[in-house]
């Protein structure tokens, strides 16, 4: 991500920094850098193109998020933005950056813990709740208000939250 | 608007038919939008469905890049008839009541589970990538559903007189699920295509153990029901078509 004296690699640098600005539509409080949904971009004589990639197959907010870079990319005067679809190699909620987990604290929402992998997906018996930081809570549903999210309980301060999927 | 004719090589297929199996297993889990039993299986039942709707449109686009045609992801769901579909017979059953929706689901996530986890090495790098998002997917259908088995099989009288009959209902659609023909084996034999045979075993197992959890008798195999995998349907698919197609047929190309 970092720029170099490449007078190409300046333009570069700026798409990324404007395109990856771009946020969650569902979760406001992350960027889709945070996400770790950004995974290149390229510029050239032609048009900017960048690349995203999904975080869950039927995730609606995709689209969104692909015009939302365009639109914020042309504003800033990068012509005719080309957004492409990348499936390779899969995203994962290792990809979030330390950054966006606290903002994802901070907001209310129980960040995935890290080491992704299967084992991760269920091997999570203990979620701290976001607002009092408690161990003592429990699932009360596998499929939250997001394709992404899971809905838990914090038993001491008595809190509903939302937990981010290990994926 | 008239039907599309797809060039069928036996990789543009074999996308297909596990496209189709979660394009229509996606769209009758959304039949269930507004009529869950409570709000948070009205979440996780919708929520599925998405997962699985997203999994058909990754596998659509490539089967259309693969095929060459110029069909896109619309193209291939919308435009194509009852016969042209490959799902398997189990996932365009009805969806009854609540016992039979996720038995259905149950079914087919121990099976997708393992299945796409085998695709993950593909020598195709798409369908590798695919499969890696949707085994995550179907690694939480199958506990989910796993955990309603328990819960209804083990529960009162009522829901497991419902599972049970559930259970004898969707059975015979099983044996599709490890079906493949020449076509198919051609892909496999490619080291793009995984062999259901290869997760038989986990599926078998996998069953057992919920359903013996669930208190209820593992159902011997008898007549298997089959078809679907070459367009030959149960008299459910079409209506379900009907539903799914009808504005594309209606107004051709409609977006909003």
């Amino acid at each position: 991500m970092s720029a170099t004296p490449d007078p190409g690699e300046d333009r570069r640098a700026a798409a990324w920094r404007i395109a990856g600005a771009v946020t969650d539509p569902e979760i406001p409080v992350l960027t889709i850098a945070d996400l770790g949904v950004l995974r290149d971009v390229r510029v050239g004589d032609g048009p900017v193109e960048v690349d995203i990639t999904p975080t869950y197959c039927g995730c609606p907010a995709m689209n969104m998020i692909a015009v939302e870079i365009e639109l914020a990319l042309e504003k800033a005067g990068f012509g005719r933005p080309k957004v492409n679809t990348v499936l390779q190699p899969a995203w994962t909620t290792d990809w979030m950056s330390e950054d966006g987990r606290a903002k994802l604290k901070d907001y209310g929402i129980a960040p995935p813990p890290k080491g992704g992998g299967r084992r991760a997906l269920f091997g999570v018996d203990t979620v701290p709740c976001p607002q009092c930081g408690s161990i003592d809570t429990g699932v009360i549903a596998d499929f939250g208000s997001t394709a992404c999210k899971a809905l838990w309980r914090c038993n001491a301060c008595r809190e509903p939250f939302d937990y981010f999927k290990c994926h | 608007m008239t039907s599309i004719r797809v060039a069928e090589t036996p990789l543009v297929l074999y996308i297909l038919r596990r496209a189709d199996d979660a394009l229509v297993l996606g769209h009758r889990l959304s039949e269930w939008c507004g009529r869950a039993p409570m709000m948070e299986e009205e979440m996780a039942l919708a929520n599925m469905g998405l997962d699985l709707i997203g999994q058909a449109r990754a596998l659509y686009t490539y089967a259309g890049e693969v095929e060459a045609q110029g069909h896109d992801e619309d193209a291939l769901a919308y435009r194509r008839d009852e016969r042209g579909y490959k799902n398997l017979l189990l996932v365009e059953q009805g969806n009854g009541d609540f016992a039979r929706t996720m038995l259905r689901q149950f079914l087919y996530a121990a099976y997708a589970d393992p299945y796409w986890r085998a695709m993950t090495t593909s020598r195709d790098a798409t369908l590798a990538a695919i499969a890696a998002k949707a085994e995550k997917e179907m690694a939480y259908h199958l506990r989910h559903s796993a955990e309603w088995m328990i819960r209804l099989g083990d529960g009162t009288a009522e829901s497991r007189a419902r599972l049970e009959r559930a259970l004898a209902t969707l059975w015979p659609f099983t044996g599709e699920l490890f079906e493949i023909d020449t076509l198919d084996r051609e892909v496999i034999d490619d080291g793009i295509g995984v062999d259901p045979d290869s997760v038989r075993d986990t599926w078998t197992a996998t069953v057992a153990d919920i359903l013996a959890r669930a208190t209820l008798t593992m159902p011997a195999d008898g007549y298997m029901q089959k078809g679907g995998r070459n367009g030959r349907h149960s008299e459910h698919l079409g209506h379900l078509l009907t539903e799914l197609q009808y504005l594309q047929r209606t107004i051709p190309g409609a977006t909003w």
